[in-house]
């Protein structure tokens, strides 16, 4: 077991589990495909088992009866039925287990991919809110580390969770039809090794999950100190930090001694129970056999081959249920994610109806992330954007700028009141109309691996080149793509790697452009980019997106003072609407960012 | 970040000397070591000696005769037969809780060294290394790598010596009830192994793809789940889920072969065995009839013994891919602890000085409030004390981070103690590369960088740093309260003295804000507090630590222009005194500068204070008339 699989980081009681969380109808649908080899995994398991079984008593036979027991010479006949049968038997076993071994493997990786598949697309359906609600780390882990864990158990299931116990009937079966008397032994010794087991395991799970713990409080010490190097190097703190890592490892140490110290004891307590049961057999067997009462030597030497085989099979259902009981926090985990509902989708949508002008309404808006009227960080907000007009939204960190817009491609749904692009409340369109009518560059935006071309064509699969340069010409990108020696098939890299912030910008902003939407938002989308590039993206705005309405959220003045209209925002709440000259007179706040950024009026 | 994945599969270069390396470590331990090799010689004899005992036990049972002795004596002899059975396997049992127990011990022992030591190597390293990796790729060291090593050390060796001396147990066994009979056995053995081989061979070869394809896999995850808004307002889902499920599909295949050829192996070799008993039986049979062989005393004994191939074979071919990947994890640990540490020749030394009213320098012993370097010249044996001031001089610096690219080329500046310099420039026009100089974290030939007049080389690294204070633009706070935060900037500062700082750098009034002041824990990740307040705290750290040189990079980025316009006083009480690098991209905190360098392509194309560069009408005068802006 990998100790150091992420985790995250709220698991508190990491072994205690929600059983009603767990959904397990969305688990079974996941077999869906492969149901033939989930069936007929187990099936092979029960017939190799069989096989398995019987072996012992043809073994038996052959000793007993062909090689004899010294008075008569070996028995050639018996030696050589014997051998062909346990030789067909042995194959059976060999060709079923190698079968039922692939069928698991099929079964067992489809129903990972299924999984893996069910839980990506349900991500895909998630809005914003729902996505915060998980954050990303954690998402990411369910899709991996518990896919995986899940993915294992079910194997298990479809192979260990039926050859154990069936293994354990049977040869327990056989044992009684030989002697069930001495069979008794078994009833003796099996509930005190499960008691035994059960016992080790319930002082093992916290020493686990405490173990757990240190080691992801190394993760995050070392995180942070790879992170901060260059601080730690500049105050001389290599020592300091050496000493308390030295701390952290040998916690982990401690935590590690005490946690497996109870396997090392707890293991030959197993071992013990099968020795027990061994010794008990051969005692009061022998006896039995020596005194003539009831059982031959051939059964005791059968009975002892069995005696293995029952307390081993009882031994792997016991590890079986444990590893079950432990991936059920992942399953509940991963049915959280199924079980969430996308807050934004199409119920109410119009599936015909169009984004007909480039207007925007805000009427009586009142936001907030989670709930509670006390909480709303956008109040009583009421607005008017008329088509093809553009406006600057400048505030301070905290208030709220990039929630206004987000309300706009229904990023996040109102909590009262209502938004309408077009004249129609943004409900009431489709979310693929609503969004490719309003295009949005996003504060942290992102650029994915691939080649530039590939990924400004996110804005449209069909895209000309000609469309992709004109855009890239509008959002000032054109240039420095054609530096690179391949231009637009130039490769990003995972998380576009290989340009820097301001050229991230501009191609994150052509790739909106791409789209040619009616509305065009850009939350603070040039704020690595220089200001004489930053006026010639708005100078190109206006003359190339003639009836967009653009709505540029900014921290520089510069960006803003020539918009149509400028909002002011403070604390959630609108302060005033106006023209950068009207601003400079009335509202305080904007002269006092004004000056500032020591730019007065022109 | 494409760092590595959690076990991705490498052939290790070299396996050998790696080994011998691993078990340097191991080797501290190697009394206790001795006693598990003992120990579990002693585990898997009692295993061979309990199943043979047994045997015995049933031929007692099976040569009983009546004429020849009575019940009870055969009873007897069977109890003390069982009666040493339970010796052995309670011996055995002993060992293999010893040994485990040893295990556990050596185990956690080398593990908690090796991270230990990797750690203390780590934070010896140039930045050079830190800045040429990821932190994930550094981060798997300690995690993916180590749990290699501790699966090998844990399970890995152990099972193997104990499957190989099982194997020699019982063939030795065998050879001593018939060397004729084993000669099949080794016949039917070589079979198992060739079916090892293959089969374990091609589980090797899937094994390697599946590693690749569920990194593909879990790369795709991390980037589209982490870029899922923007997906969102693009409405590609679609795309994005198709393109997923494609990886996906992908992983399924290569995996299902993976496991398929890792679970086979189980029903094989098992059932092999089988084939073998009826094999080496009928053979036997055959020898027996032949009067070659006793069929009682030691066929079935031998028959018994040649099922215990099986298992230990099985285990050995599948410890074989989690060696091979432990060891490719050692060498990428080993190759992190033996990259040549930073090197300080230094010599020349800070101390606590009195300077007397003639401008004397002498040393003490006590905390006087004064520095002095301490300089031993070697030539003619003389120390001499130069007051430090923080004085710095950059004479003529050609630098580049690689071979054949330079940063700067041919910078000269000279700051006096106590001039704020601004440094002013695009993105990549070097000017955090002159802090990286300053501080040593790079280093240039002898002679370009002198501070108060030494060359920063001959002085000792740690006592520079010392002497310096940095402030960056991503601040870097450590897990644990408000204070501990700022007192890492002098560990011996007082609660006063920490308060003084914040109340400078206008971080006490948030501070006493917050639920438990200054007692407040914050997170690594800093979610309590905003970007802003987080650069402020880290302001209080540098002037907790009160040196005369400062450098400010970008410190105040993130605080919005009407903040920053309320912490310039504090700003400038700070930097009272000091020698100050300021690097900005915002204009308004460079203006009262002493001297303003403004740098392109690594070279310093104007200076002069802010009206001289005004009136010069050049780079400056555009910059600040936002004719042209910084990238």
């Amino acid at each position: 077991m990998a100790i150091n699989r992420a985790r995250k980081k709220d698991d508190e009681e990491p072994f205690k589990i929600d059983f009603k969380k767990i959904s397990f109808k969305e688990f079974f649908s996941c077999v869906k495909g492969y149901g033939v080899p989930t069936v007929l995994a187990p099936i092979f398991i029960i017939m190799e088992v069989i096989f398995e079984v019987l072996i012992p008593m043809v073994m038996q036979k052959l000793i007993d009866q062909g090689i004899g027991n010294g008075t008569t010479p070996p028995n050639m006949t018996i030696v050589w039925t014997q051998g062909a049968i346990m030789l067909v038997l042995a194959f059976g076993a060999l060709i079923t287990g190698a079968l039922s071994a692939r069928f698991a493997a099929v079964a067992s990786q489809g129903f990972g991919k299924n999984l893996r598949k069910k839980l990506f697309d349900a991500v895909q359906s998630f809005s914003f809110r729902n996505v915060d609600k998980f954050s990303h780390g954690s998402l990411i882990t369910r899709l991996t580390t518990d896919v995986t864990f899940i993915q294992n158990t079910f194997m298990m299931l479809i192979r260990i969770a039926f050859r154990s116990p069936i293994m354990f009937l049977f040869s327990l079966t056989m044992a009684v039809s030989i002697n069930w008397k001495l069979s008794l032994v078994f009833l003796a010794i099996a509930p005190i090794m499960v008691l035994g087991i059960a016992i080790v395991g319930s002082i093992v799970f916290p020493l686990f999950g405490k173990m757990f713990k240190k080691f992801d409080n190394m993760n995050s010490r070392l995180q942070e100190n790879l992170r901060a190097i260059r601080v730690v190097k500049s105050f001389v703190r290599e020592n300091h930090e050496t000493e308390s890592f030295r701390k952290t490892a040998a916690d982990i140490q401690r935590a590690q001694v005490r946690a497996e110290r109870v396997m090392v004891y707890g293991q030959p307590m197993v071992q013990l129970c099968m020795y027990v049961c061994m010794v008990c057999v051969i005692w009061f067997g022998g006896s039995m056999v020596l005194n003539g009462t009831g059982m031959t030597l051939g059964e005791l030497n059968t009975f002892i081959s069995y005696n293995n085989q029952i307390l081993m099979s009882l031994l792997m259902v016991a590890i079986t249920f444990v590893n079950i009981f432990m991936s059920m926090q992942s399953a509940a985990r991963t049915s959280e994610v199924l079980s969430e509902y996308p807050d934004i989708n199409d119920d109410h949508a119009d599936a015909e109806l169009q984004v007909e002008d480039s207007s925007i309404t805000f009427e009586n808006v009142n936001f907030g992330y989670n709930g509670g009227e006390d909480k709303y960080v956008l109040k009583n907000v009421n607005l008017q954007i008329n088509a093809g007009e553009t406006i600057g939204i400048i505030g301070g960190t905290g208030s709220s700028k990039t929630t206004l817009v987000q309300l706009i491609p229904r990023l996040y749904d109102v909590s009262t009141g209502s938004v309408k692009v077009g004249g129609r409340d943004i409900r009431d369109y489709k979310i693929r109309t609503l969004r490719d009518s309003v295009a949005m560059v996003l504060q942290k935006n992102v650029l994915f691996s691939g080649t530039i071309k590939e990924n400004l064509k996110w804005g449209n699969d069909n895209a000309t080149d000609e469309e992709i340069e004109s855009a890239c010409k509008v959002a000032q990108a054109h240039d420095f793509v054609m530096s690179f020696p391949d231009g637009y098939a130039t490769d990003l890299g995972q998380g576009g790697v290989n340009v820097s912030g301001g050229q991230k910008q501009r191609l994150c902003i052509a790739r909106a452009l791409i789209k040619k939407p009616k509305i065009m938002i850009l939350d603070d989308s040039t704020s690595a980019v220089d200001t004489a590039t930053d006026a010639r993206i708005r100078r190109a705005f206006r003359e190339e997106l003639k009836g967009t309405t653009v709505i540029i959220i900014a921290q520089r003045i510069s960006s803003i003072s020539d918009c149509d209209k400028i909002i002011v925002m403070d604390k959630g709440v609108i302060t005033d609407i106006g023209t950068h000259a009207e601003l400079y007179e009335k509202s305080k706040i904007y002269r006092e960012v004004c000056i500032s950024q020591q730019k007065g009026v022109e | 970040m494409p760092g590595p994945r959690s076990g991705k599969m490498e052939k290790p270069k070299n396996p050998l000397k790696t080994f011998k390396k691993i078990f340097n470590y191991i080797g501290a331990y190697k009394w206790q070591l001795l006693i598990v090799i003992f120990a579990t010689i002693g585990s898997v004899a009692a295993n061979l000696i309990g199943t043979y005992m047994l045997q015995n036990a049933l031929t007692i049972i099976e040569t009983y005769d009546a004429l020849t002795a009575t019940i009870e004596e055969t009873l007897a002899r069977l109890a003390s037969q069982v009666g040493i059975i339970i010796c052995v396997y309670l011996s055995g049992i002993c060992c293999t809780v010893l040994s485990s127990r040893l295990v556990l011990n050596i185990q956690t022992g080398t593990l908690r060294k090796f991270r230990e030591d990797m750690f203390e190597k780590m934070e010896r390293l140039p930045i050079r290394y830190f800045d040429t990796r990821t932190n994930g790729e550094i981060m798997a060291r300690y995690t993916t790598d180590t749990d290699a090593i501790r699966e090998m050390i844990s399970n890995g060796i152990p099972s193997i010596i104990n499957s190989s001396l099982t194997i020699i147990g019982a063939f030795t066994l065998m050879l001593i009830f018939s060397p004729l009979l084993t000669l099949f056995v080794i016949g039917m053995l070589i079979l198992m192994l060739v079916a090892v081989t293959i089969v374990g061979g091609k589980g090797s070869k899937y094994f390697i793809r599946q590693q690749a394809s569920i990194a593909n896999v879990n790369g795709y995850i991390e980037e589209y789940i982490s870029g899922q808004k923007v997906v969102q307002v693009f409405c590609r889902e679609d795309q994005v889920k198709e393109g997923f499920a494609k990886l996906n599909d992908e992983h399924c295949k290569t995996a299902t072969s993976a496991q398929t050829f890792a679970h086979i192996l189980m029903p094989i070799m098992g059932n092999l065995s089988y084939i073998n008993y009826v094999v080496t039986a009928v053979v036997g049979a055959v020898l027996v009839v032949n009067g070659k062989m006793d069929g009682v005393a030691t066929l079935i004994p031998f028959l018994t013994l040649s099922r215990q191939f099986s298992m230990p074979l099985t285990q050995i071919s599948q410890q074989f891919n989690g060696i091979l990947s432990a060891l490719a994890g050692a060498e990428r640990i080993f190759a992190l602890m033996e990259e040549p540490p930073e090197v300080d020749n230094g010599y020349v030394t800070l101390v606590n000085a009195i300077i007397d009213e003639n401008g004397n320098v002498t040393e003490s012993a006590e905390r006087t409030g004064k520095w002095a370097w301490k300089h031993y010249h070697k030539a003619d044996d003389t120390t001499t004390y130069v007051e430090l001031k923080g004085a710095v001089e950059f004479e003529n610096v050609v630098f580049g981070y690689e071979e054949n690219k330079t940063v700067l080329n041919g910078v000269s500046l000279y700051a006096r103690p106590g001039q704020k310099i601004a440094l002013v420039g695009s993105t990549g026009a070097g000017k955090t590369t002159i802090t990286n100089l300053i501080n040593r974290f790079y280093d240039v030939p002898d002679g370009k960088i002198r501070y108060d007049g030494i060359n920063i080389n001959k002085i000792k690294k740690d006592d520079l740093r010392r002497s310096l204070a940095m402030v960056l633009q991503d601040t870097h706070l450590f897990t644990g309260t408000v204070r501990e935060n700022i007192r890492y900037g002098n560990l011996n500062a007082t609660d006063e003295q920490i308060e003084r700082a914040a109340k400078l750098a206008n971080a006490h009034d948030f501070i006493t804000l917050m639920p438990d002041g200054y007692d407040t824990i914050i997170n690594a990740d800093g979610s309590n507090l905003s970007q802003g307040q987080r650069q402020l705290l880290s302001i209080a750290r540098a002037a907790v630590a009160d040196p005369p040189v400062l450098i400010l990079d970008e410190a105040t980025s993130s605080i919005d222009t009407r903040t920053e316009a309320l912490i310039e006083q504090g700003m400038d009480k700070l930097m009272e005194g000091r020698t100050v690098f300021v690097i900005a991209h915002r204009l308004s905190i460079v203006r009262n500068a002493h001297a303003i360098l403004v740098m392109e392509n690594g070279q310093i194309i104007e200076r002069g204070n802010h009206d001289q560069l005004i009136a010069q009408r050049g780079k400056y005068y555009q910059l600040y008339n936002g004719m042209f802006e910084l990238s």
